[in-house]
This record gives C-alpha cells, structure tokens and sequence, in this order.
C-alpha cells in the first residue's frame, strides 16, 4: 500500500524533471531539481521566512479573530432556539457571499496589510465555526441534560459538566477545517490584491519569469498546509482520545 | 409558531437590520467612504443596470463560474467513476489526490498566469482546476462505495461494465456526486471572483474592485450584494435538483 501510494508522485517529479530538461529553458515552467534550488535559495536569502512569516500572522490572526465570533455566535444559537430561528434569514442571505468579495470593502476600510488579510481570512472563518458549533450544541444526547437535571446542576455546572464535554470535540473539528480555509484564504488575499506573503511572493515570481521560484513558493505553501492540519489531527486525537478520534473520520 | 411565522418574522428581522444599518450610515457613525446608505447601494444598482455594464458584468461573473464548473464536474465525474471503480487505480492515485487537496486552489493562479498569461483561457482553466477537486474526491468515494449487494446484482444480472456503470454505480454514487457539485460551485464562484479581480476579466470581481479604488463604496456594495445573490441562487438551485433527483431515496436509507 506504502509502495503503491509512492509510485505515482515519483514518476511525475522524473517526468517533470526530463520533460522540462527536454523542453529547454522556459518562462512558466522548471525542473524539480532547479525548483528544489530556488527553494533552498530563498530560505537562505531570508524572503521564504518573512514571507511565511506574514502569511501565518495573516492566517492565524484571522483565524484566531473569525472562529472566536463564530464560536460565540454558534453557541449562542444553538442554545437560545428563539434567536436562532429569528436570525436565521438574515444568515443564510449573508452566508452565500464569497468571503473574497469582502475584499474591496476591507481594502477601502483597512488599506494594504495585515489588517486587511486578518479581516478577510476572520470572515471565512467565522461561518464554519458558527454552523458546526451551533449543531454540536444543538446535537447534545437529550439524555445528558435530563442526567443535570435530576443531578440538579447549576447552567453554569451544566455548561462545564455536560455541555462543554459533549460538544468540544466537535467544535475542534470545526477549528481544524476553519484553520485550513484560513491558509487558503490568507494566500488567495496575497495572489489577488495583498502585496505581502507566500502568495504575493509567487505572483512576483511569476511576473520576473522566474517558474523555479514560483513554484518553489506554492510547494511551500503546500506543505505548510499539510503540516498544518496533520498538526491539528495528532491534536485533536490527543485532546479528545477515542471521541477526537471518531471525529477525526469526518 | 408555525414555520412560517417564523420565516415572517425572520424577514421582519432582515428589515429591521437594513434599517439599523441605514442609521449608522445616515448618522455617519461609520464615515460614508466605507459606509454607504442602503438608499445609495440601491440607487447603484439601479444606475449600474440602466446606464452602467453591472448587467453585463453580473452575466460575465456567471459565465465564468458556469463554465468553469461545467467543465471541471464533467471531468471530476468521468475521472472518478474510472479511478473509483478500480482498486488498482484507487491504491495508485488516491493518496496522491488526498495529498494534494488541501493545496490552496489559488496557488494555481501564478503557474496559470505564466503559461496562459491574463487571458480569459486562464480564468477558465483556474476556476476549472479549482473546482474539479470536490467533484472528483465525491465521484471517487461514491464509486468506491457501493453496497457489495448491488455489486451481486450486477453480476447475476450479467451486465457489461459501462452498463453496470450507468445502471448501478452512478446512481448509487449520485448523492455523493451532487454534494461534490455543490461544493466545487462555491469554489468556482470565489475563483471567478479572484481571476475577474487579477486579470481585469468583465465581470463583478473587477467591478468591486475598480469600485473600490475609486473609493465608490455604494458601488462595492452593490457588487458584493450581487454576488451574495449569485451564491443564493446557484446554491437553492442545486438543492432543489438534488432533492428532485434524489427524491428515489427513501428516508431510512439517508
């Protein structure tokens, strides 16, 4: 199974690294192993650092930012029936704009910069938190609530007790999808208008003609985002153990 | 409250917030630069359709999504249906395919640039390139996925493989497919969105942004509300496909 999984990203790199030799020198594509050397050149040089540095303040910022509201918004609903049902038009009308159409708005507001980023990457994160957070409250084993009760709990016992217990390991995997789409995000605000970061480093990249380094940036971009979330899942397995596991299948 | 009371009062809330948005912006508790009155934004739409190209640039947005998405779940499904069918396939590919799915669509944007250039042949083959991944893990699993039963029944059957294909697999995958489709249209409109603002292609993305750097705040938010409009009318429509062609399915199978 290792083996076979292995087969194919192999070939590819070898047929990359012979067809671009064979193609000779060109503006949009290079070989692995001069991608390999511009990447390593950028790390010495410092710019892939700063870069990832910028794009990860970016990132976790708004990351940070968007899924606390969201959190605070989903618990809200999930628990207060009236308000979510009153609420519930005027989200789903908000919901379907693209968190990238926010872009302009925050460029008037904000200018260039982190703020602008942390602003864009808050709003697309503040929507999976609030929707999963609200059906982890919501979804709560009616049993455990009428367990408080006949143990005759405080709310505040009850949300620390039973709610909190019952309903964070779904919260967290509303964390871990919000922390990918924050990546995403914040490299999509760099490629698009931000002029900051591994993704405006790549468009530069592209613009000099220089593919090797182009592509040296989206490889990192990749694997900063696999790191990411495979961070996130020994996480979430070591916080929650069998719970956090069976989640983790989701 | 029946649920359509609640839906009424869900509209009296929509109001009630339009209108409180329109006294901070009346009372210039947010400057006018950033904060447009609801009258203004609907005064833009109204000059944008009439005398202005928001008409034109609401269909190149759509165009650009649509086409993008067509061509990326087309392929998305044909690709597969052929990789989900085959274990061989699926132990060779799939953990590449897994591996490179959390790659941000829009990294593809600067390789786009540097090999199609700013042309509308970029636009499509982003959008495309973005939106197929949904599509494709979706078909992948629903063909991965089916009841070892109905595999049976296709044998005693004596079926031929393309004819097991239309007449048990793709039905059996179908949910899977359209939650696939759903998803890869939402990337599609967000894609469009990034390459109308990069290449200056005709659509709402540069028109929000052009907006936005002639600091015309009603003019962004007109744009942005079309395009929340776009995102609720292609996700309704798909939902109301997916219960229609879903509607076989019986409740205790779901």
């Amino acid at each position: 199974m290792k083996a076979k999984a292995l087969v194919l990203p192999l070939a590819l790199v070898a047929f990359a690294e012979f067809g671009a030799r064979a193609a000779g020198p060109s503006d949009s594509i290079a070989p692995p192993s001069e991608v390999l050397a511009a990447f390593l050149e950028a790390v010495r040089d410092g710019s892939l650092v700063t870069a990832t540095r910028d794009t990860l303040i970016s990132a976790f910022g708004g990351l940070i930012l968007g899924a606390s509201l969201g959190l605070i918004f989903g618990l809200a609903l999930g628990s207060l029936r009236t308000l979510d049902r009153l609420l519930e038009l005027a989200l789903e009308l908000l919901r379907p704009i693209p968190s990238v159409a926010v872009i302009p708005i925050a460029l008037v507001a904000l200018g260039f910069g982190y703020r602008l980023e942390i602003a864009i990457v808050a709003v697309a994160c503040f929507w999976p938190l609030l929707i999963l957070s609200r059906a982890a409250v919501r979804g709560i084993e009616p049993r455990l609530i009428e367990v408080s009760r006949a143990l005759r709990l405080s709310p505040l016992q009850e949300a620390i007790k039973i709610i909190a217990p019952a309903a964070l390991p779904r919260i967290f995997l509303a964390f871990r999808l919000a922390a990918g789409i924050s990546l995403v995000v914040a490299v999509t605000v760099e490629i698009a208008v931000n002029p900051q970061g591994l993704g405006y480093e790549a468009m530069v990249a592209s613009q000099a003609l220089r593919p090797a380094l182009m592509l040296a940036n989206i490889m990192w971009i990749g694997i900063v985002g696999y790191a990411l979330n495979a961070a996130l899942i020994v996480a979430q397995a070591r916080l929650f153990g069998e719970a956090g596991r069976a989640e983790a299948g989701r | 409250m029946s649920a359509l009371a609640w839906r009424g009062a869900g509209l009296v809330v929509v109001v009630a917030l339009i209108a409180l948005w329109g006294e901070i912006a009346a009372l210039k508790l947010v400057s006018p630069v950033f904060l447009p009155t609801p009258a203004r934004v609907w005064m833009a739409l109204e000059h944008g359709f009439l005398h202005g190209s928001l008409g034109a640039k609401l269909a190149g947005t759509v165009s650009h999504m649509l086409g993008g998405w067509l061509a990326a779940s087309i392929v998305g499904v044909a690709l597969g249906a052929l990789i989900g069918t085959s274990k061989t396939a699926r132990d060779y590919i799939a953990p590449t395919l897994e591996f490179l799915r959390p790659l941000p669509a829009s990294a593809i944007i600067p390789v786009a640039i540097a090999i199609f250039g700013l042309t509308p042949q970029m636009a499509l083959g982003v959008i495309a390139f973005g939106s197929i991944w949904p599509a494709l893990l979706a078909a992948i699993h629903g063909f991965a996925a089916i009841e070892p039963r109905l595999l049976e029944v296709e044998r005693v059957l004596g079926l031929a493989r393309w004819q097991g294909m239309v007449k048990i697999a793709l039905p059996s995958a179908t949910p899977d497919i359209l939650a696939g489709l759903r998803l890869g249209l939402t990337v599609s409109l967000i894609l469009a969105v990034v390459c109308e603002m990069i290449a200056g292609l005709d659509g709402l993305g540069q028109w929000v942004l052009l907006a936005a750097r002639a600091y015309k705040s009603a003019d962004i938010f007109a744009g942005v509300a079309l395009l929340g409009g776009i995102g609720v009318v292609a996700n309704g429509t798909l939902s109301a496909l997916e219960s229609r062609i879903l509607r076989w399915r019986s409740t205790d199978l779901a």
